[in-house]
């Protein structure tokens, strides 16, 4: 009882999220990685790696997930997502296409460097997705501290 | 054959860029804004020179041959419509400059901006279903955050409002896409014509096309579903009601019925009569709500539901000169109508306020911003060496020339309607005598004249699209829409 203070859940709960948290990170990596071989992809990787953080905001607090990750370094991560998956759609052009698959002649199913660019779109899709997600949740959470302090 | 990924990539780059370096520095803001705008005028007025030529472009994105691949296509159509929203978008751009330095947060103003514009471009060079109803919602998405963006209660609401309505649309267009898709297995839209002109069809198409009618027409914002606009227009800052009115609601609304309704769907009588209904009920409702309003910038917002009765008049006549005049007068009204809204933002910039009976007299401390206003007023009331009237003149010639009278006699009147209403306007706002308060007020700072003068001179030049020697940038775009499922096989030819 004397660490009341200290902001976040009961310390059952702070036990088992720093368990937890670490494997959904490799789980929402995996996903991004896999994303051409099995379900999932950039999208639902990225939401999983943006839950691991949100989980760890609720379970420690806001402080410590945010300084993990602040809202500055998620907001540029998220452009840098954006510009990152534009820029190997133009990279296409190497092969005459916009979004042309450069260098990947035939995929081999099951392999997993056989896919060309689209591993490297699903990790920018996981960029934008993932910091866009933690972004939106630390406004919904700073604005209602804005609330309360008026 | 590499520029038409670039109307999409060009504003979506400039867009990411711009929230990445934004906050360093307020002139890379405006430089990087205004140069992605420009060197997109500048590609949309190269690519005319294709169909002019007689070419179609066709683009394969990421080599993958259509139907199964998403193809751009690049025809008279395309390239029209890309002028008119380019234009527009670049002379916003230059008039925000300065406009925008009230707000806060103008690099955020300016990344909404660009994905808006990435989205309009988008959807006009996508030959998709689907990759339309994608980038129609990007379109909208920066659109609502754009109407939000003073934060201020009554922008929020209007903002709020207009996001159910044009969700509620959205859904409804996806639902008669998933539709389509179920019953033709294809969302390439030349092929889709193609297996729609072929099988018998015609029950499906009835529900798709109420369905189509209900999403693009709130988009466009046709009278039954017009409710949303008069809030939300005047509600943005005015540089964005310029581009909303001006060119938003013309292609996210009117270029998607006539491509969808013209280019996809078998040509259909009755639901080009349901249209032209919608658009002269539009006409009457549009001018006479904005008849008694006060609020400069809502007035001018009812206008263009009134306006764009007169385009969906045009298109639904469906013969060869309504869709002249239709085409002819969706581009004057995005140039007189964002005119139009750039004076009122003017007005606003130097006065504080958007009601018209506190004006007065402007006319001696902002010489620049009256005359234009003048211009953009005689234009959309069809006064006669100016666009507006060359425009409407062409639809009630169409009107009379397919025998229906009565649709020319109600266009007739919502024109003398739409010159009483701004007749009260130039009243009120710049002729009369000058208050006492607003004797220090200056004219405003150069690139907002820049914008305003542009579009003036516009206004009085495009008058001569229909001339002889002007009209084969039209006649290119009408060709397409007339030749209705030749869409399809000028697309197919291109792709053997």
């Amino acid at each position: 009882m004397e660490n009341k203070k200290e902001p976040g859940m009961t310390l059952i709960v702070k036990t088992i999220t720093r368990l937890t948290v670490g494997l959904i990170l490799l789980y929402g990596i995996y996903i991004v990685l896999h994303g051409h071989l099995t379900p999932g992809g950039g999208f639902a990787g990225g939401v999983i790696i943006a839950l691991s953080f949100v989980h760890l905001m609720l379970a420690f607090g806001r402080e410590t997930a945010l300084k993990k990750l602040s809202q500055t370094k998620a907001s540029i991560l998220e452009s840098l997502g954006a510009l990152m998956f534009l820029s190997v759609a133009l990279l296409g052009f190497l092969g005459g296409f916009f979004f042309f698959n450069f260098f990947a002649q035939k995929g081999t199913p099951f392999d997993l460097f056989s896919a060309g660019i689209i591993p490297l779109c699903n990790i920018a899709i996981c960029l934008k997705v993932g910091a866009g997600l933690f972004a939106i949740f630390v406004a919904l959470i700073l604005f209602k501290n804005l609330k309360k302090k008026e | 054959m590499m520029i038409l990924p670039l109307f999409v990539v060009i504003p979506l780059g400039g867009a990411f860029l711009l929230s990445l370096i934004g906050k360093l520095d307020k002139r890379i803001n405006d430089a990087l804004a205004n140069i992605a705008t420009f060197s997109l005028l500048v590609l949309s007025v190269f690519a005319i020179r294709y169909p002019l030529a007689g070419k179609v472009l066709v683009y394969k994105v990421g080599g993958w041959k259509p139907p199964i691949g998403i193809c751009m296509v690049l025809d008279g159509l395309t390239s029209f419509m890309l002028v008119t929203t380019n234009l527009v978008s670049c002379l916003v751009a230059i008039y925000s400059i300065s406009y925008m330095e009230r707000y806060t947060d103008k690099y955020r103003f300016y990344t909404l901006f660009l994905l808006m514009l990435a989205g309009m471009n988008g959807v006009i060079v996508t030959g998709d279903l689907f990759n339309l109803f994608v980038f129609l919602e990007i379109a909208s998405v920066a659109s609502y955050a754009l109407v939000a963006f003073g934060t201020e209660a009554e922008e929020l609401e209007a903002s709020f409002k207009y996001t159910i309505m044009s969700s509620v649309a959205s859904s409804f267009i996806l639902l008669g896409i998933a539709l389509l898709y179920s019953f033709s297995s294809t969302l390439n839209m030349a092929d889709m014509a193609w297996v729609l002109a072929q099988r018998n069809s015609s029950l499906l198409l009835y529900f798709v096309a109420v369905l189509f009618i209900m999403g693009f027409g709130l988009k466009a914002a046709i009278v039954p579903f017009h409710a949303w606009l008069p809030d939300a227009h005047p509600s943005a800052p005015a540089s964005i009601s310029a581009m909303l009115s001006g060119v938003v609601i013309k292609v996210l609304g009117v270029y998607t019925l006539i491509r969808i309704f013209f280019n996809l769907f078998p040509i259909n009588k009755t639901s080009l009569s349901v249209l032209m209904f919608l658009g002269t009920v539009s006409i009457l409702a549009g001018v006479i709500l904005a008849l008694s309003q006060w609020d400069f910038k809502r007035l001018l917002a009812y206008h263009s539901i009134s306006q764009i009765g007169y385009i969906i008049l045009g298109i639904g006549l469906g013969t060869p000169l309504g869709i002249t005049g239709a085409l002819f007068h969706l581009f004057n009204h995005s140039v007189f109508k964002s005119l139009l809204f750039l004076n009122s933002g003017a007005v606003v910039y130097a006065l504080g306020t958007r009601n018209l009976q506190e004006m007065g007299g402007l006319k001696e401390r902002m010489p620049l911003t009256a005359n234009t206003s003048l211009v953009a007023s005689m234009s959309i009331s069809g006064i006669p060496p100016f666009n507006g009237f060359w425009s409407k003149l062409w639809i009630i010639l169409a009107c009379m020339q397919s025998g229906r009278i009565l649709y020319a006699f109600w266009a007739v009147i919502g024109s003398i309607l739409t010159l009483a209403s701004f007749m009260k306007v130039q009243k009120y706002a710049f002729w009369g005598k000058l208050k006492k308060q607003w004797e220090s007020v200056k004219e405003v700072p150069w690139p907002m004249q820049l914008a305003m003068l542009v579009l003036a001179v516009i206004c009085i030049l495009s008058g001569f699209l229909v001339a002889p020697f002007f009209s084969a940038f039209i006649d290119s775009a009408v060709k397409v829409i007339l030749s209705g499922q030749g869409y399809a096989h000028t697309v197919f030819k291109m792709l053997r």
